[in-house]
């Protein structure tokens, strides 16, 4: 297996295995996630891509009878020690979900709600972090005259952006991305990538993708997951132009998948 | 199609209207003979005076306030312990649990006993059990005070048997929360329990309002319950603490009816009483419908 080993892993995964009940997910993983850059994970339905990014917040927990085992560690701390502190890491590890899910709250009490939970309650302070990151998330032009309105009155490109910002805003160092523009239009979708795009050289991005193009888009690495397996992991350049395994060319040429 | 057929298929239907119709003929029935006996005597006096002359003339005031009262105790009571029950129910209890379930057989049990067997828990437990204990405790005299039936008392065997409808209500409106808000704020780095309360409760804050809504209206139209724990056979002033008796609208329809010193005389005063009663139950639910469109306006805007 190609492993790329540029700099410093910022995530480090070694021997995972992953089961739903007695059925296996996840055999064997291996994967180093270099620091900001955005790593996609590509792979036919079912291959395990989505368990894997959210085992990287432990999100998979939430779902009764499953089990893992083998390390992940971020910046070398095993998250799965029992001395971590879940919702800490996931303060670490934003997460952005393949259905936008803004809460059926106001623009600003959305963005606030991470840093609230934090106990930030200063008026004024609320105000300047909202700014910034909707900023951040290219949105602030669009929502400064109206921060008031409900979320939900958005369009679905606005919603996915505000959800980023909401992530954006407790200061994470990592982004998982679950298919965030597969419900979106081409020119919803073109401004996610762009945000993405923005967005790497502050943080460490991870997105599970179906979309080739995508992939090839905004990704420096590509990881192929084919039944329950990490296949390939490489530079997206390499996998996309010059893959080492059959199956990865022939997912990514199309001929199944 | 056969004849046969379509015969069974107009008897079918024409069967169903006429028990459809059956339903709304029975309860305009109800309503017009209650109107119609009641109309005489529902004047304001009747609504804002006492009862004289052995409850053969004036109004029901007492048992408007004391109703009132009731369902207003028992709701204080009842809602937030409901609701508590359910938050732990749905959230926090694995479904498979022995504990989880052994609390739904007792939220199912409990919404089948019959409710006269909590009037007769209440006297036992409440009055002759706590009641006492507390007259023990608090006062050196040997006189009364607590270990008798009164208001609190009976709002709180009223509680207990309304119990289960506000559990069940609350439960389903948690369930309509999406399982997306709850992952958001998780993933946000929020704890189970700041995910409950500023994420599940207010999203299921009209479930709730329904869960309350539904008690307060069985609550209101139970009798049994309170038959030994508080109701008041005649008594002309207001409760002025929650250790006094007091008088309610649909035991004061009962007594009327059965113990009056003169039950033909009576007659108007029983339609107006029972009408009352269904009027405060509607005004209570078009309140409570106009609170929930007014709270779900405001969520979507």
């Amino acid at each position: 297996m190609n492993t790329a080993k540029p700099r410093e892993a910022k995530i480090a995964v070694t021997n995972m295995n992953f089961w739903y009940g007695p059925k296996p997910a996840l055999r064997n993983v291996a994967m180093e996630i270099p620091p900001n850059h955005v790593t996609a994970l590509i792979g036919p339905s079912g291959c395990g891509k989505s368990t894997f990014l959210r085992s990287l917040n432990r999100m998979n927990e939430l779902i009764d009878n499953v089990r893992m085992d083998g390390h992940i560690r971020i910046d070398g701390v095993d998250i799965y020690d029992r001395n971590v502190d879940v919702v800490e890491l996931r303060k670490r590890v934003g997460m952005i979900f393949q259905k936008s899910n803004p809460f059926p709250k106001s623009i600003f009490d959305n963005v606030a709600y991470g840093p609230r939970i934090n106990g930030v309650h200063d008026k004024g302070k609320l105000e300047e972090l909202v700014e910034s990151t909707l900023r951040r998330a290219a949105l602030w032009e669009e929502v400064k005259d109206e921060l008031k309105k409900s979320a939900l009155s958005l369009s679905g490109g606005q919603q996915q952006r505000l959800c980023i910002a909401r992530a954006l805003a407790v200061d994470p160092e990592i982004l998982l991305m679950d298919e965030p523009a597969s419900a979106l239009d081409p020119i919803a979708t073109a401004k996610i990538e762009e945000l993405i795009y923005e967005l790497k050289s502050n943080y460490t991005i991870v997105i599970v993708t179906h979309n080739m193009q995508q992939a090839a888009r905004v990704s420096d690495y590509t990881a192929f997951f084919y039944m329950g397996e990490l296949i390939e992991f490489g530079e997206t350049k390499k996998i996309f132009t010059t893959p080492e395994k059959k199956q990865t060319e022939d997912y990514i040429t199309g001929r199944f998948g | 199609m056969s004849l046969r057929k379509k015969l069974l298929g107009t008897s079918v239907v024409t069967l169903s209207a006429l028990a459809a119709f059956l339903i709304i003929t029975v309860v305009i029935l109800v309503m017009g003979t209650i109107i119609v006996g009641g109309k005489d005597a529902f004047t304001w006096e009747f609504l804002t005076s006492a009862p004289r002359e052995g409850m053969t003339e004036g109004g029901i005031f007492p048992a408007i306030v004391g109703t009132a009262l009731l369902v207003v105790i028992m709701s204080i009571v009842g809602v937030p312990i409901g609701t508590i029950t359910a938050v732990y129910l749905s959230e926090y209890a694995s479904s498979r649990s022995i504990l989880a379930r052994s609390i739904r057989f007792a939220v199912n049990t409990l919404a089948g006993v019959p409710a006269i067997v909590f009037g007769l828990f209440g006297l036992g437990f409440f009055v002759q059990f706590v009641g006492s204990g507390m007259d023990k405790v608090l006062t050196d005299s040997t006189d009364l005070r607590w270990a008798q039936p009164n208001i609190l008392w009976a709002s709180l065997t009223m509680a207990l048997l309304t119990l289960p409808v506000v559990i069940v209500s609350v439960e389903e409106a948690i369930k309509t929360v999406p399982a997306e808000l709850r992952a958001a704020s998780l993933a946000l780095g929020a704890t189970k329990w700041q995910t409950i309360v500023k994420i599940v409760i207010p999203n299921s804050i009209t479930g709730i309002l329904t869960g309350a809504i539904l008690a307060v209206s069985r609550g209101a139209g139970e009798v049994a319950p309170i038959l030994f724990t508080g109701a008041a056979y005649f008594l002309p002033h207001l409760p002025g603490s929650l250790s006094d008796q007091f008088m309610e609208l649909g035991y004061h329809v009962y007594i009327m009816s059965t113990q009056s010193t003169n039950v033909d005389a009576t007659r108007g005063i029983q339609y107006a009483t029972t009408l009352v009663l269904l009027l405060l139950t509607f005004l209570l639910n078009f309140s409570a419908i106009f609170l929930r469109s007014r709270l779900r306006a405001r969520q979507i805007t």
